[in-house]
């Protein structure tokens, strides 16, 4: 299993209990992802109800017998379908580093991937200014250590993220200068019978609110940041007419799949806006179109934490059946439930979904590839040029060609680059997925070598 | 019925490009056709190498030509630019058997007119101060130097429409009737000539005029790492000619050297094979010791076409008039815009300036042609 967020620790607590050899392999120091992250050793935090819903977990995973690799970042990944003509399908290979540094490697018969997904931020100007965070990092810092991004803070975006950190903000002692919702009130009140399914999100919500209107900090529905400002270092927050002083911008808007490991396999995927972008395409047990690859989670479509765990159980099934391992089981009774929790993720993902007005606002000189320097001018003349999809684009520009791989500029480049074609998004396709999966230190796999046992294929001829 | 183009160009390769733009400099209506993107394929995704220490010794008299046309591009090309870099290379050798494999080697290049001479480890290091120790010998060659490959494309692009070339990206040609009518989807295009410039999958569409021409894919492999500070200066590799390594302006780290992945003409690049990137980054971590500071961050795949003999294949096609093949040539993005311009020269009824490349020596019995 790739990935230890909540789909991942359920699919692999789910697998080792019913016999399968299982290793979750998982970024952070411990599992738990994103919403169930817990804090790093040595922190103390008092215990939410989201803790305790990630402790629930962790101590399912931990009595299902699953071998847990934490701190391991998986860079390369082989075997499954990625064998040479003719040949059949072989065990899928995970090479990794350890959280030691040593590097390892693990073979497996099926592989779930539960990967999550990352933050969408449409650009603007200024948002590569020191001071400039992403929703969900503005949570890893709150959340899992109980540190204020800033004094005085802009949080901005879309989805429920937005009220989550400004309480926790006004929580922690911060001040928020405004909450700068790019929903308007008509969508949040078209959402709310979605949300009423689930009650107790809907309590979370209200007091969230409550907490902004007592300490009256101005909400602004319908609304996007037009700039952030600063010399060096963020110092303001425009939008439209109206200016904010601050130190920090939190924003986010939406998420998106993290669909490299099932592109690297060659799955077909498709473009589900609602389901936060490219998703790799899936039957009812959560089946991959590469035979014994799975994914499940956020990963698979956004729909949420608590939808997730549900999701994960049921990819690990298929993988039990398709083993040989377990018996094709109808759906357990427990996993009815989560279908209160997926229509309200599916009303927040379909809020968070690439807004193309937001995209289509973008200035020419703003940048849109922080890695590269890119700027929306460049894309645009780039497909002026001929550039027709995303990978062609790259090339026209080296947008996508630095550290992120794309996994920050993609989405809008995409969209930039549809709208310039007057294409639908889908159109201009996703860059090709290649290893490593992260960046990867070359020192730590290139082992210790003698010179002669390098293994040079003979030359070519003279 | 439309008038038939003079020529159709299948292929939208380097190869491709260069033809098309020279036969539509000659004065000819050309349509340039891909199944795909302009230069999107090998002569997009190589290592951009211009170097004679890897070009095969039959090839040299041709890569010195196309060096120069590489780094004058945007003055042929309309402008377009592939960021060519002008630098000396070095190909080293740690091993007595590389020894002798590199005085061998140079001896030929040299005798096929690349300026190459043989210099100690020393005076190497000082050539690239970036250069490990224990190099016993090398191969300095003063005419070497790189492109940013993936910028082929949109180099070719506007200097072909600038010279009336109908390109069509997006057009999998499904075959060829009669002389010739290139079936696809949606339609016909008709030209008076053809000239097959697929690269990889040259040999699918020789088998269009049901000529049996046997081309083996190899799967390149590359490896880049993310941007660092000055570790080298030159372009490098070894005797077996199995590394290639250059610094970019941007200070990323590309290493090549043709270490085989897995992929094929059906499915393109599949995968890169795990031992392969190991031993390829291996191979650059001895030679450029810096680079063990590097991080990875990409690597990918690119087909490459190879003849039974590793010669090109340039040159009309055998019992089909006014058909034409241009491919399968080793380092073929070194010498690829030189080999288009004399095969223009050809199709427009002059003679080329350097020989061809027939290939009746590579065509199997009961090929349509023989």
């Amino acid at each position: 299993v790739l990935g230890g967020g909540p789909a991942g620790m359920a699919a692999a607590a789910h697998a080792a209990s019913h016999g399968a050899r299982t290793v979750l392999m998982e970024e952070s120091p411990l599992p738990g992802g994103q919403v169930y992250r817990a804090p790093p050793a040595g922190f103390v935090m008092p215990p939410d109800i989201d803790r305790r819903a990630g402790d629930a977990l962790r101590a399912t995973l931990e009595a299902s017998g699953a071998e847990v690799r934490t701190g391991c970042r998986v860079w390369g990944l082989g075997g499954g379908p990625l064998v040479p003509q003719g040949q059949d399908a072989g065990p899928f290979t995970l090479s990794a580093l350890g959280a030691n540094g040593v590097p390892f490697a693990v073979t497996a018969r099926a592989l779930v991937l539960c990967t999550g997904t990352h933050e969408r931020i449409i650009p603007f100007p200024g948002w590569t200014l020191p001071g400039v965070i992403g929703l969900a990092a503005a949570t890893i810092l709150l959340k899992a250590q109980g540190v204020l991004p800033g004094r005085r803070v802009v949080v901005a975006g879309v989805g429920p993220l937005l009220y989550a950190v400004a309480a926790k903000v006004l929580a922690g002692g911060g001040s928020v200068a405004a909450v700068v919702d790019a929903a308007s009130t008509a969508e949040w009140l078209r959402a709310l019978p979605a949300l009423a399914s689930r009650p107790d999100l809907l309590a979370q919500g209200a007091a969230w609110r409550a907490k902004l209107v007592g300490a009256r900090v101005p909400v602004l529905p319908g609304a996007s940041v037009t700039a952030a400002e600063g010399e060096d270092v963020l110092a303001g927050v425009r939008v439209g007419g109206r200016a904010f002083e601050a130190d920090a911008l939190c924003i986010g808007h939406g998420l998106v799949p993290a669909t490299e490991a099932s592109r690297t396999y060659r799955a077909r995927h498709e473009h589900r806006p609602r389901d936060g972008g490219w998703v790799p395409v899936l039957d009812a047990r959560q089946r991959t179109t590469v035979p014994f690859l799975y994914a499940a989670g956020d990963g698979a479509g956004v729909r949420g934490a608590a939808a997730a765990p549900a999701s994960g159980r049921v990819a690990a099934r298929a993988a039990l059946h398709d083993l040989g391992l377990a018996p094709e089981a109808p759906e357990a009774p427990g996993d009815a439930a989560p279908a209160r929790a997926l229509r309200a993720g599916a009303a927040m993902a379909g809020m968070m979904a690439l807004r193309p007005a937001m995209v289509a606002a973008i200035p020419p000189d703003t940048i849109i590839c922080r890695c590269e320097g890119v700027t929306r001018a460049a894309i645009d003349a780039a497909a002026a040029d001929g550039a027709a999809t995303l990978n062609q684009l790259k090339h026209f520009t080296r947008c996508g060609m630095g550290p992120c791989q794309g996994r920050m500029c993609g989405e809008a480049a995409g969209a930039l680059l549809a709208a310039a074609r007057g294409v639908p998004v889908a159109e201009v396709g996703f860059a090709t997925a290649r290893i490593p999966l992260r960046p990867v230190p070359l020192e730590a796999i290139l082992g210790t070598f003698d010179y002669a046992d390098i293994p040079v294929p003979a030359p070519a001829p003279i | 019925m439309t008038a038939p183009f003079d020529v159709a160009v299948v292929g939208a390769g380097v190869m491709g490009c260069s033809t098309a733009l020279f036969l539509a400099r000659g004065g000819m209506s050309v349509v340039l056709l891909d199944r795909g993107e302009i230069c999107r394929e090998a002569s997009g995704v190589n290592a951009g190498t211009l170097t004679m220490q890897m070009t095969r010794a039959a090839l040299i008299p041709y890569a010195l030509r196309a060096h120069e046309m590489w780094l004058t591009m945007p003055a042929w090309c309309a402008g377009g630019d592939v960021l060519a870099t002008a630098c000396p290379g070095l190909s080293v050798a740690f091993t007595q058997g590389e020894v002798a494999m590199l005085e061998e080697r140079a001896r030929i290049r040299r005798a096929a007119g690349a300026p190459i001479e043989l210099i100690d480890g020393r005076a190497a290091q000082r050539v690239e101060p970036g250069l490990a120790e224990g190099v016993k010998l090398a191969a300095h060659c003063p005419i070497d130097g790189f492109t940013s490959a993936y910028l082929t494309g949109r180099a070719f692009r506007p200097a072909l429409l600038e010279a009336g070339v109908a390109l069509m990206e997006h057009t999998p040609v499904r075959g060829v009737h009669g002389r010739f009518a290139l079936d696809m989807p949606g339609g016909t295009v008709r030209a008076k000539r053809l000239v097959l410039a697929g690269g990889a999958w040259l040999q699918d569409m020789a088998a269009w005029l049901g000529v049996d021409l046997p081309i083996k894919v190899l799967v390149n492999q590359l490896v880049v790492t993310e941007r660092m500070a000055p570790v080298m200066r030159t372009v490098l590799g070894v005797a077996s000619g199995l590394l290639s390594l250059k610094q970019y302006a941007n200070g990323s780290v590309l290493i090549g050297g043709g270490w085989q992945g897995i992929g094929d003409r059906a499915r393109g690049g599949v995968a890169v094979r795990p031992e392969s990137f190991l031993g390829n980054v291996r191979l650059a971590a001895h030679t450029v010791p810096a680079l063990r500071e590097a991080r990875v961050l990409r690597s990918w795949l690119g087909l490459e076409a190879e003849t039974a003999d590793a010669l090109p294949a340039i040159g009309p096609i055998p019992g089909i008039d006014d058909a034409w093949i241009i491919g399968s040539v080793h380092s073929g993005y070194t010498s690829g815009p030189y080999m288009g311009r004399i095969l223009a020269q050809a199709v427009l009824g002059e003679a080329p300036e350097q020989p061809l490349f027939p290939i009746d020596r590579l065509l199997r019995a009961g090929s349509n042609a023989a």
